[in-house]
């Protein structure tokens, strides 16, 4: 994927609010992702100038939590959930249905941009397992083929 | 007539705004409010329509029951929704409860501080701030509340230590990061009933002399993070956060902090790093949080669960809470049951039921027509429980002396389809991942037994391997610092105690009973139920399954990568796995 210019001015109402709160990385690199879907080396950099973390430190943090990614993701990002639950009832034919469907693995982003895809863990909606979440939607009670339909109406609904 | 829909997680993933932006289609849209999680989460949408106070509960409602349900709403008639209105037997699901943590949950409107108010909400506060703190720890000493987040410990002792330990800057913190997977009552009950947890919060910080409250928070549920922003606004608005709260002279201030995934943030140590922005691993114990905590101050952590007792233990007496359960156990406890059971969702009953209780009398039993085989409790700390032990009662120790835990409370029910060797080692690759890597034993033992696992499953195991297995789990046991490390060995331990004939299974004959480990099944066509309709073979990706129309195929076992595509799209059982 091309990654677009980071536009770092973007930062500022974050760092103005909680460069000088002790204790506030792990809230300021939430804010940076929220901004721009992941966390570019750039900001990293100029989150540490304005808090005086180092930014091995700040990639201590930003690799320990599983939350936070360093390269961009798809439109549509793909969360599988890893619970027990969804493990039971068979998550494992769900995440090799999405696999072939979008022919990426987990971690990967579809070559057009459109998809990504990461197993998590437990979302804590373990009644409608197999779950997954795209973005912020949920979607339960998965089987093959309602997956493969979802996936078909997103595609669809992007172009 | 009112049209109450469940909205938490669950019933939104089910369905439920669709639901309701159909009645709002059908033209009763000011009767529609919303409600939390109502538990029955098997029946997801649900719709209940209150008369007064007479409820018709709706169950599994999709977009065009809209019409019908506005009918009733308008004219009363009932017979137009007859289809939808739950059983009988399913209702039972909740008169079987005892709702405490839960009262209020898929009652009251979870974003509207006046229905909480009316549900006798922070009366509890009101007349713990007239006690004085040591009264408030006293009351719920006699209760018998302990810590509901898996540990166990008396609630009343860590209360007491914290408001014991010098210093006037001290924090009470909650802890909602439920990593447990299988457990999601904590979501249910910010999402439901976030006022029940900050009343607890505050009545806990009172008793503890603390003037700062935290909610640490999964990212994960950004439902419960929004109501519970929601909720903590409208409390500071009338007063009750914030300075001299009822005139009382105590202030506490509020703050809610999101995790950033990461499931060793459980443990109160890690947890606390995580709040001061660094990397969640553990701290070194003693000191306590109590002595030495968040930014080195006394800290006092619960769970979500804990809180969620606390007011109704201030208004009801510690007595009454006590009165419930067993000797070494009191109270209510909620579990979170999931599987192939078929009536999954939350279940709160007093301590001193048994697993059979809740699985089969509550939960309704199998949802397949295989045979009940395990219950999983605990999450990656905990073990599963075998079908002999299915009367065990439910009580701290009970479920300790089975090898698992009470945990969180979450119950994963298992069939025989489901491989234990490969439960043990779906466990062992979370712990092995969440590991944060500060103990040798931990990093690189959990590692150990999931290379030694994932080869058992592959058919490469060894003579020595379960015992090779038992040794590292109990170094890991010994050589760990934290609750993550001393309790990940509990699902191999736990296997290996009720199903060592699997481990065996797989190491001798390299085969899996239930059918699960790919690499030791193979798929096999009956012919005499083979109709020749060829959809196998068109869905098989490698061409192994060969044969013409309305003749049977036939699976060429060499080629085939066991991927499971013929077995799955087969509509008349033709292909069994061996």
């Amino acid at each position: 994927m091309n990654r677009q210019p980071v536009d770092l001015s973007l930062l500022d109402g974050v760092l103005n609010e909680y460069a000088s709160v002790r204790g506030s990385l792990i809230t300021i690199l939430q804010n940076t992702q929220e901004i721009y879907g992941y966390l570019p080396k750039e900001a990293i950099e100029l989150i540490s100038e304005k808090t005086g973390i180092a930014t091995s430190e700040i990639m201590g943090v930003g690799t320990f939590y599983t939350q936070f990614r360093f390269e961009p993701v798809g439109k549509y990002l793909i969360m599988l959930c890893q619970g027990t639950a969804c493990h039971v009832n068979s998550s494992e034919l769900i995440l090799q249905t999405i696999k072939d469907e979008l022919g990426i693995d987990d971690g990967q982003t579809t070559e057009d941009g459109l998809f990504s895809l990461k197993c998590v863990a437990c979302l804590g909606c373990c009644s409608l397992s197999p779950v997954m979440m795209i973005n912020e939607d949920t979607y339960g009670s998965l089987t093959p083929e309602k997956t493969k339909k979802i996936l078909k109406e997103l595609r669809e609904a992007a172009v | 007539m009112r049209i109450v829909i469940g909205q938490g997680s669950c019933g939104i993933a089910a369905g439920a705004e669709k639901v309701r932006a159909a009645l709002a289609d059908a033209g009763v849209a000011e009767n529609v409010s919303i409600t939390g999680c109502i538990g029955m989460c098997w029946l997801e949408p649900i719709v209940d329509v209150y008369d007064g106070d007479a409820l018709t509960r709706l169950v599994r409602v999709s977009e065009s029951d809209a019409p019908a349900i506005a009918e009733f709403v308008k004219t009363g008639d009932k017979s137009a929704v007859e289809g939808l209105v739950v059983s009988d037997e399913d209702s039972e699901f909740l008169t079987k409860q005892t709702r405490i943590a839960l009262r209020n949950c898929g009652v009251i409107n979870p974003e509207k501080i006046e229905e909480y108010m009316e549900k006798d909400g922070y009366s509890a506060l009101k007349k713990a701030l007239a006690m004085s703190p040591e009264e408030v720890i006293e009351i719920i000493k006699t209760s018998g509340l302990a810590g509901r987040g898996g540990a166990g410990f008396p609630t009343w002792f860590k209360w007491n230590a914290a408001r014991q330990s010098a210093g006037d800057e001290k924090y009470l913190i909650c802890n909602a990061d439920e990593g447990d997977p299988g457990a999601f009552m904590d979501r249910a009950v910010i999402e439901s009933d976030p006022h029940n947890l900050i009343e607890g919060m505050l009545i806990g910080a009172y008793a503890i002399g603390a003037k700062h409250a935290v909610v640490y928070v999964r990212a994960e549920y950004p439902l419960a993070i929004k109501r519970l922003k929601n909720a903590l606004a409208q409390a500071k608005e009338k007063g009750i956060i914030g300075d001299n709260i009822f005139g009382s002279g105590f202030s506490c201030d509020f703050m809610i902090k999101a995790g950033a995934g990461a499931f060793v943030c459980g443990e109160e140590t890690a947890l606390i790093e995580s709040l001061e922005g660094h990397r969640g691993m553990p701290r070194l114990k003693p000191p306590f949080p109590a002595q030495s905590g968040f930014w080195r101050k006394p800290s006092n952590i619960n769970n979500v669960e804990t809180f969620a007792n606390v007011a109704w233990i201030i208004n009801n007496g510690g007595e009454a809470f006590a009165a419930m359960g067993t000797e070494g156990s009191k109270g209510t406890k909620v579990f979170a049951v999931t599987g192939k059971v078929k009536r999954s969702g939350l279940v709160e009953i007093p301590m001193g039921k048994t697993l059979r209780d809740v699985i089969f009398d509550i939960g309704g039993g199998m949802k397949t027509d295989k045979p009940f085989k395990a219950v999983q409790m605990g999450g990656p700390s905990g073990g599963c429980i075998p079908a002999e032990l299915i009367d065990t009662v439910i009580d701290y120790k009970a479920l300790g002396a089975t090898g698992a835990i009470m945990g969180s409370g979450g119950m994963v029910v298992m069939d025989e389809s489901t491989c234990m060797v490969g439960m043990a080692k779906f466990f062992l690759d979370f712990t092995a991942k969440e590991s944060c890597g500060k103990c040798i034993h931990c990093r690189i033992g959990t590692k150990r037994m999931l290379e030694m696992l994932d080869r058992i499953t592959k058919g490469e195991g060894k003579d020595g391997d379960v015992e090779l297995l038992e040794e590292l789990c109990y170094s890991i046991k010994d050589g760990a610092l934290c609750g993550l490390g001393q309790t990940a060995p509990n699902p191999v331990l736990t296997t290996i105690k009720y199903f060592r004939n699997e481990y065996e299974a797989h190491i001798k004959d390299k085969k899996c009973p239930a059918g699960e480990c790919s690499d030791l099944i193979e798929y096999k066509i009956i012919a005499d139920k083979c109709r020749g309709c060829t959809l196998c073979a068109r869905n098989c990706p490698v061409n192994a399954i060969s044969g013409t129309v309305k003749n049977p195929h036939v699976i060429d076992t060499e080629k085939c990568i066991k991927c499971g595509k013929c077995y799955q799209s087969c509509k008349f059982g033709a292909i069994v796995k061996e």
